[in-house]
């Protein structure tokens, strides 16, 4: 037993000699990303640019807040599926309030805010009522792209001025551009972290996963916690539809859909384990990245075609899942 | 060190606890002291758990007063308990592996900073707690990283966070090897110099006899009595757990009828030296048709576990099993019942019976599974077949199409026995066949065990029951710390003899 | 009349019914059938016609979810399977051979016997969790179908591949014929066989199923193995209605479809208790909501809004906290059964987690 030694009480700050395994997948995550960027930067010239990082960040920026939403639900051993739905929900109430005339301080609260409810509908019906969450964000993903249909069938572009300048202002130093997408998204991320990490709800949403009975006879609040997580992904939802809004410049009831799964697939892929407990938003960033990068380069190969993409993210899956498999089976 | 001056700051009067029909708790009292390691003892079934349940709040008694500190209270489950000073501390570790060892001890008292957690005071409290258990592990580590033993500490260290007055150790000791058992003790100790009570639980009877200071027997949900540990001998409290008084003397006349096994029968199935790590120790076993041998030994004693090994259940790592003279190979529950034997587990809810199911389906799966599905049994075979158990074994309802979570335990039992019968086997291992169930079912499944046997059935019978064991077995194996001890025939054997042998020769 | 109320089909049914009246009344010839060049036509055809397909996923997803399981790969298969059979028809000198067409149909069956296999071993040998085995088949799949079209929306012309999507058979749609043909034959299947019960004993409690002797492993694969040799079925009956094999739209959702029509019919998603006849009505229900919304004359868009309406009613009805209310409410004496003392006596968990 580790009590023979008598030895003092670690100090506060430590160098961890050895890799925590906890910490495992997420360096598996990063060492993929790694050997892609490596190998991209080999065989294309100017893939690891500057630009092409950018554009990496810019054109997944609503799937890394997807992402994050998505952690805080598959955490507590949960699965949202509506949040590509939600996504498009939200960018056709954007689009809709603002062909209609309204201010953008009061359709942004609006767009985002459909999702909370949303999530707050999943939450409910999953604890209170105990649905299985599969099923009851399922019923929510059709409902929200039936919504979507109810108020726009069509394509609706978005050129309020003002949410077009917010959509467009870009920062650019040195080669890197930074649009107001992308820092949502990384404020979106470094709260998620802060949350998950630095509240009780966070640890409580680790707690849940990791044993919801032994969490219920901890004391915790188990009840709120599941209900809180449908909610952050329901939000993060709606704030991704804002991103893709703002991305796209138009709001679009075809939009996202089967977005879920890349969500997912991020997620799993960034050392979450579905069954909860375990996982990180900051993989789940990594996880975004993988699959931007996979996409970008089967673009720069050229001769290679778009549907290896949905291949190589399955195989990345399995691979992933797999492993996950082997370490829980050594664990126990 | 009791101090029988000081009021008890648990008291608990005239509990009952009922789940209809049955009365799982009897008016059961229960007094702890501030100070003091109170041991609670009894088979399983007496209601040890029920009694620290309703303590809790898990389950509302139906009569009975809880005081504590002196004030009538009725907890509404375990968190209002702790935030009242009564924690408990579960068998299974109750914690959560995948977080740190800090925050399984501080979640819900964490220190804060900024409204957020203050993750170094944290750690440092943590530690503090932990060095008081003399542990001296990173607080920053996951928990699920540390031995069981460990976790077992940490989760006692929670407990023990904030104003702890009562702290109630289910089973702690279980998984513990004996290093582990001691520095167990040590806090145990130390917590009740401290002038907390301790409410421990165990089935080891060495273990409560080096650590309680008291204890309070129950039986069969009824208060059998409390008393002071040093002057109640290990063999008597061995016959309170298990009950004997006069009029079960008597009635424990021998159901079976002896007649000698001719010399030089090979038997039906022979165990050399079987055993599994960690679940019991290599042992010897021989059955023979026509004989039943009862299982004797505490919970925990092996007794389930040998049964497991011989029925397929649990793959052995050691010994060879011969059926019949031939070697058999018992790998799966299914390579075991190709062979013809059958095993009822204790857990009849979660390995027995198939609760959304019907009686008739309950009773025929046994068969159907080892036809095959494509062999499927003739619907009128299948109904008379029921139909003839519904008779023989008297189930009630005597519906075949009664779904089978609708049925008493008893009624279950029968169904889970006529599923086995039904595949004709020639050995039958029947683990606590009669627990939980009321007096009238089980007299007729010992009679039936019995009949059975007398039909050229080979039968191993496990029971908490001692008499029980007696009354119908030919022969006898004893269990003793995961090991078989003896053997003895059932004929000649007594009370006694079989209770010295499982307390250990009556050394205490 | 309370026995009809609780019979497992009485709301399914009801819903269907209700869905018939609904189309009656907006549109009264709806029920009419005609006969034309001997073959019948009419909006009750054209529902059976359109069913087909998804009841033949369900099928599969009933027997999955039996044995406590989910496959969402069916879409992904439907997708390969059509584009196995039209590649090899396309690519095919003769086009119009009865040979083609048969080696096409078994090419793509056996490719989706093989990948209901995969996913059989991924949760019974590996032990990997139903949703995320069939997860990665879910995401890959479609990018093996677009691999196998070379992206292409691969359109052909064969006149004996139509006949699986369009043709008639005793004046009734071969895809309806073959779609109840299978259906029944399987329902026969495993309610005169054991396969049924020992599905049934499986999703219910494991642990006792294996002490009973039932090889639950082997049960597990041949159900995924099932699953996915009818949504390949379903895939040709898709690409013949259509004669094309479109990699990215091709049985989309129709995992989502399927899972419906069973929780619709009264199977629940914890497995166990399955029942085909409910599983029939349910994707009967979906064929026609989809139906009524058009002839009410809604925008087809809509349907999801509608579909979401069906779950969220029929989960709640079935959620353990709604039962409770409504037993309360109409205060029927229910057989409950009693906790057993010896159960009650250990200190498992969730018995907390009922309060």
């Amino acid at each position: 037993m580790t009590t023979s030694a008598p030895a003092r009480a670690p100090r506060a700050l430590k160098i961890p000699t050895r890799l925590d395994r906890r910490y495992l997948p997420v360096v598996g995550t990063f060492v993929v990303l790694a050997l892609m960027l490596v190998v991209g930067g080999s065989r294309y010239e100017n893939f690891v640019s500057p630009a092409v990082i950018s554009n990496l960040f810019i054109n997944n920026a609503h799937l890394i807040v997807l992402a994050v939403g998505m952690t805080f639900v598959i955490l507590t051993g949960g699965i949202d599926l509506s949040v590509g739905s939600v996504l498009a929900l939200s960018t056709v109430v954007t689009a809709a309030l603002l062909q209609a005339g309204w201010p953008p301080a009061v359709v942004i609260p609006l767009a985002v805010g459909a999702g909370t409810v949303i999530g707050l509908a999943h939450g409910v019906m999953v604890h209170y009522f105990q649905v299985q969450p599969f099923v009851a964000t399922l019923a929510g993903m059709f409902f929200a792209r039936g919504l979507c249909f109810v108020i726009a069938p069509e394509s609706i572009a978005i050129d309020e001025a003002s949410f077009v300048s917010l959509a467009t202002w870009v920062q650019i130093f040195g080669g890197w551009r930074m649009s107001s997408g992308v820092l949502i998204a990384l404020i979106v991320v470094g709260a998620g972290f802060l949350v998950l990490h630095f509240t009780r709800f966070g640890r409580t949403v680790y707690a849940v996963g990791g044993g919801e009975q032994s969490a219920l006879l901890m004391g915790l609040p188990v009840a709120r916690t599941k209900v809180l997580a449908y909610v952050v992904s329901g939000t993060c939802a709606g704030l991704g539809g804002l991103l893709f809004a703002m991305y796209s410049q138009s709001g679009y009831s075809l939009t996202g859909v089967a977005m879920e799964l890349d969500a997912i697939a991020a997620v799993v892929i960034g050392g979450t384990l579905l069954t909860g407990g375990t996982g990180f938003v900051l993989g789940s960033v990594l996880g975004v990245l993988v699959l931007g990068l996979i996409q970008t380069i089967i673009t720069f190969e050229g001769t290679l075609s778009s549907w290896w993409t949905k291949i190589v993210i399955g195989v990345l899956l399995l691979i992933f899942v797999a492993v996950q498999r082997v370490l829980s089976l050594r664990k126990t | 060190m009791t101090q029988q001056t000081t009021p008890p700051v648990v008291e608990m009067t005239g509990i009952s606890v009922e789940f209809p029909p049955v009365k799982a708790l009897d008016g059961v009292d229960l007094h702890l002291r501030p100070g003091e390691i109170h041991a609670l003892m009894g088979e399983n079934g007496a209601g040890k758990s029920t009694l620290i349940k309703a303590l809790t709040g898990i389950h509302s008694p139906t009569e009975g007063t809880i005081r504590v500190d002196g004030v009538e209270r009725r907890f509404t489950g375990p968190a209002d308990a702790r935030a009242h000073g009564v924690s408990t501390v579960y068998q299974e570790v109750n914690l959560c592996g995948n977080l740190t060892v800090a925050e399984n001890i501080m979640l819900g008292a964490e220190p804060r900073r900024l409204g957020g957690l203050h993750w170094r005071a944290m750690r440092r409290q943590a530690a503090t707690h932990l060095e008081r258990m003399g542990l001296s592990i990173d607080p920053a580590s996951s928990l699920g990283s540390h031995s069981l033993a460990v976790q077992q500490l940490v989760a006692i260290c929670r407990a023990t966070v904030g104003d702890c007055k009562v702290l109630i150790l289910d089973e702690p000791t279980s998984s513990l090897d004996t290093d582990e058992v001691a520095h167990l003790f040590t806090v145990m100790r130390a917590l009740r110099d401290d002038g907390v009570a301790i409410l421990f639980v165990s089935h080891f009877l060495d273990q409560v006899y080096e650590v309680s200071d008291r204890m309070t027997v129950l039986r069969n949900g009824r208060l059998v009595g409390e008393f002071i540990t040093a002057d109640l001998p290990t063999h008597e409290l061995v016959q309170h757990m298990i009950g004997r008084s006069m009029d079960v003397l008597e009635a424990a006349e021998h159901v079976v009828e002896r007649a000698g096994r001719p010399a030089g029968t090979t038997p039906l199935l022979q165990a050399v030296g079987l055993g599994r790590k960690g679940s019991v120790q290599p042992f010897d076993l021989e059955l023979y048709e026509g004989e039943v041998v009862g299982l004797a030994g505490l919970l925990g004693s092996g007794r389930t576990e040998l049964a497991r090994l011989l029925t397929g259940a649990d793959r052995a790592d050691a010994g060879q099993t011969r059926m019949a003279g031939k070697p058999a190979r018992l790998r799966t529950p299914r390579a075991a019942m190709d062979l013809g034997i059958a095993y009822t587990s204790e857990d009849r809810k979660g390995e027995g019976v198939v609760d959304g199911l019907t009686v008739r389906e309950n009773i025929v799966l046994g068969l159907q599974a080892r036809r095959g599905w494509m062999r499927p049994l003739p619907r009128k075979q299948v109904d008379e077949l029921v139909a003839s158990y519904i008779e023989q074994l008297g189930i009630r309802p005597a519906d075949p199409e009664a779904l089978l979570r609708n049925l008493s335990g008893g009624n279950q039992q029968k169904v889970l026995l006529a599923r086995w019968l039904a595949t004709a086997p020639r050995l039958l291992v029947l683990d606590e066949p009669t627990r939980g169930i009321d007096v009238g079912a089980k007299a007729e499944i010992q009679k039936l065990v019995a009949d059975l046997a007398a039909d050229g059935m080979s039968v191993v019978f496990i029971s908490a029951e001692l008499e029980e064991v007696l009354r119908i077995s030919h022969r006898i194996a004893v269990l003793r710390d995961r090991r078989k001890v003896a053997e003895i025939d059932g004929g000649g054997a007594t009370m006694d003899q079989v209770v010295d042998l499982i307390a250990g020769g009556g050394a205490a | 009349m309370t026995n009809l109320l609780r019979h497992h089909l009485f709301w399914p049914v009801a819903a269907l019914v209700a869905l018939l009246v609904a189309n009656t009344v907006a549109s009264p010839g709806f029920l009419a059938i005609t006969v034309r060049d001997g073959h019948l036509f009419g909006a009750p055809i054209d529902i059976l016609r359109t069913t087909a397909p998804l009841l033949l996923v369900a099928l599969g997803m009933t027997l999955v979810i039996a044995t406590r399981g989910i496959d969402l790969s069916v879409g992904a298969v439907v997708a390969v399977s059509g584009a196995v059979a039209l590649s090899h028809i396309a690519s095919s000198p003769n086009p119009d051979s009865p040979v083609t067409v048969l080696t096409a149909i078994g090419l793509a069956l056996a490719l989706c016997l093989v990948l209901g296999v995969w996913n059989g071993f991924l949760v019974s040998v590996l032990g990997i969790q139903p949703i995320i085995a069939t997860l990665i088949l879910m995401t890959a799949g479609r990018g093996v179908a677009m691999l196998i079209t070379g992206g292409m929306i691969t359109t052909v012309n064969s006149a004996p591949f139509k006949v699986l999507g369009s043709g008639f058979w005793l004046g009734l749609p071969v895809a309806a014929v073959l779609a109840f043909g299978v259906f029944a034959v399987v329902a026969f299947v495993v309610r005169r066989t054991a396969l049924g019960m020992l599905l049934e004993a499986t999703g219910i409690n494991p642990a006792a199923s294996r002490l009973s002797g039932v090889r639950s492993k082997t049960l597990t694969w041949t159900v995924y193995a099932a699953a996915g040799l009818f949504a390949g079925l379903a895939g040709l009956l898709i690409s013949a209605d259509t004669m094309a094999a479109d990699a990215n739209n091709a049985g989309l959702f129709i995992e989502l479809d399927a899972i419906l029509a069973v929780v619709i019919g009264g199977t629940a998603l914890s497995g166990g208790k399955f029942n085909l006849s409910g599983t029939l009505v349910g994707a009967l229900v979906i064929a026609t909501l989809e139906r009524t919304v058009t002839v009410v004359g809604i925008s087809p868009l809509v349907t999801p809004l509608f579909m979401a309406l069906v779950v969220i009613a029929v989960t709640l009805l079935q959620s353990p906290r709604m039962r409770e209310r409504l037993t309360a409410a109409t205060r029927r004496p229910v057989a409950t059964t009693p906790p057993e003392p010896q159960s009650a006596a250990r200190p498992d968990s969730t018995e907390v987690k009922a309060r």
